[in-house]
């Protein structure tokens, strides 16, 4: 039987008079990297929001590792980590220092071994000591992704992972996300970018009007997306595969 | 309790490793100190009681000043975690929410204390002596650290709700100016009428007036008692503000 982790009912939130949730529900099974694609003020952030117990609904109702976010979220809040909107780290403080604080507040007992692990599996070593405002967009969300690992969660939320970043981030990024499924954590991921959702999810919501429309595996969406037309058309490349084709051939004429 | 002291930490390194802002708080009531003293004391000389020391006289205001410029920085630091989804990070991990709250209350202070024993440091150097005894320093300390903790549950406020780094750092500039209107560097005998009752009544006047007759070994009658339940009574009204916007923006 398949083994649910997070479970959501019948979700609303409303700020003044504006609905953002009318009602959601889906569930995730362990490890599994599920993904709610949806444009910006879809309600993407709320529903992350109300999960990592920092707003509550107004209706509605979620369990997370069978632990309910209104009545137990002291438990919740053991059994997930969020990796929000805007990459929470602190830029005074280094690599080091930053993944330190995060398993000193857990309560990990051996820190300094657990941030250089983490450092090393992110290819953060060399950056350890340096102060993370120097880091680029790419460290810094591979920095903030190592910090929520601290513990083990068994849940952990990624709000819109890649926004902001450069293509070659993103892959950067892309790369990580797929490492993290390969532990057995359960990811809720959120995004605008369809690419991004076929690349890493295995289950796929599409968030539109504050209702999921549709949910299912890509291959299960992909039939009720219109049927395949085969087109002549000249495809121009676009400005993303001009780049990553030129700072491609710069690589290999450093190398 | 241990969280506090991990987070507290962290600011502390902060506080460190940003040298600058510790130094503003430090440079400019120092720097004002030395105006009142060299150029402006000698004419206020005149209107003070005889054989009053114009360092001393001023010494009072200027170190709350100081608090007010330190606890500005805490609003802005708290903006700064708030704004980063710092904030956002640690309430969604299994810690006491409040935690986060006390760090930056903790770290304010303690900056303040800092840098008010180097602003006596300058006061000694350019000829403030007391002769109070340890109980009257203690009661001054005591009287500073209270009005530290005051003002940084002020500031606390416009660190959680403003929407820019502005409207964060805005609020300090009447704190630090309310002195100026006070008894702390004239006597309010020589103010126009509406400024005086103004300057009499304002929370800095009973403050100033304890600390100066604690530094000069002087009976502190009634003062302390007034300024003891502005100080406790700010703190109360801005704790509960300050709690209130703290669990609404999360």
């Amino acid at each position: 039987m398949r083994d649910i982790v997070i479970q959501v009912n019948d979700l609303r939130k409303s700020f003044k008079s504006n609905d953002v949730l009318k009602g959601i529900d889906f569930e995730i099974g362990r490890g599994e990297i599920f993904a709610l694609l949806g444009s910006n003020g879809a309600g993407k952030t709320t529903i992350v929001n109300i999960l990592s117990t920092l707003m509550k609904p107004d209706g509605g109702s979620a369990n997370i590792c069978g632990y309910d976010i209104i009545h137990q979220p002291e438990k919740v809040r053991q059994s997930i980590s969020l990796t929000g909107q805007f990459a929470a780290v602190d830029s005074i403080l280094t690599g080091r220092e930053n993944i330190m604080l995060i398993a000193k507040l857990r309560g990990v007992k051996n820190y300094a071994a657990v941030a250089d692990n983490l450092l090393e599996r992110f290819g953060l070593s060399e950056a350890a000591n340096k102060r993370a405002a120097v880091y680029s967009g790419g460290m810094t969300r591979r920095l903030d992704i190592a910090m929520s690992l601290v513990g083990n969660p068994a849940v952990i939320f990624l709000d819109e992972p890649t926004t902001g970043l450069d293509p070659e981030a993103r892959i950067e990024v892309w790369k990580t996300v797929k490492e993290l499924s390969g532990n057995g954590s359960t990811i809720l991921l959120t995004t605008q970018y369809l690419e991004e959702a076929e690349q890493l999810a295995d289950k796929i919501a599409i968030l539109h009007g504050g209702k999921i429309i549709v949910h299912g595996t890509l291959d299960e969406l992909k039939k009720l997306f219109p049927s395949a037309k085969e087109e002549y058309i000249i495809k121009q490349p676009t400005l993303e595969e001009i780049f990553l084709a030129i700072i491609g051939t710069k690589k290999e004429e450093s190398q | 309790m241990k969280n506090t002291f991990t987070l507290f930490g962290r600011l502390m390194t902060h506080i460190i490793r940003s040298p600058d802002t510790i130094m503003s708080a430090m440079i400019q009531p120092i720097a004002i100190m030395l105006l009142f003293v060299y150029v402006f004391g000698g004419a206020i000389k005149a209107s003070l009681p005889d054989g009053m020391n114009y360092v001393k006289y001023q010494l009072p205001g200027i170190l709350i000043m100081v608090i007010a410029y330190n606890t500005s920085y805490a609003g802005l630091r708290m903006f700064n975690d708030k704004q980063k989804g710092i904030f956002n990070r640690f309430n969604s991990m299994p810690i006491n929410r409040s935690s986060s709250l006390w760090a930056h209350v903790l770290a304010s202070i303690t900056s303040s204390i800092f840098t008010l024993v180097i602003t006596f440091g300058v006061a000694l150097l350019i000829g403030f002596r007391s002769g109070a005894s340890i109980l009257e320093w203690f009661a001054v300390a005591a009287i500073l650290t209270l009005f530290s903790l005051t003002l940084t549950w002020t500031a606390i406020i416009p660190g959680l709700v403003a929407k820019s780094i502005e409207g964060a750092q805005f609020y300090a500039f009447p704190v630090i100016f309310l002195p100026l209107f006070s008894s702390a560097f004239a006597p309010t005998e020589t103010m126009p009428k509406a400024l005086r009752l103004f300057a009499e009544n304002q929370p800095m006047t009973p403050i100033v007036e304890t600390i100066r007759a604690l530094l000069n070994c002087e009976p502190i009658g009634n003062e302390i008692w007034i300024a003891l339940a502005w100080c406790v009574g700010i703190m109360i009204v801005a704790w509960f503000f300050a709690m209130r916007a703290y669990k609404r923006q999360i």
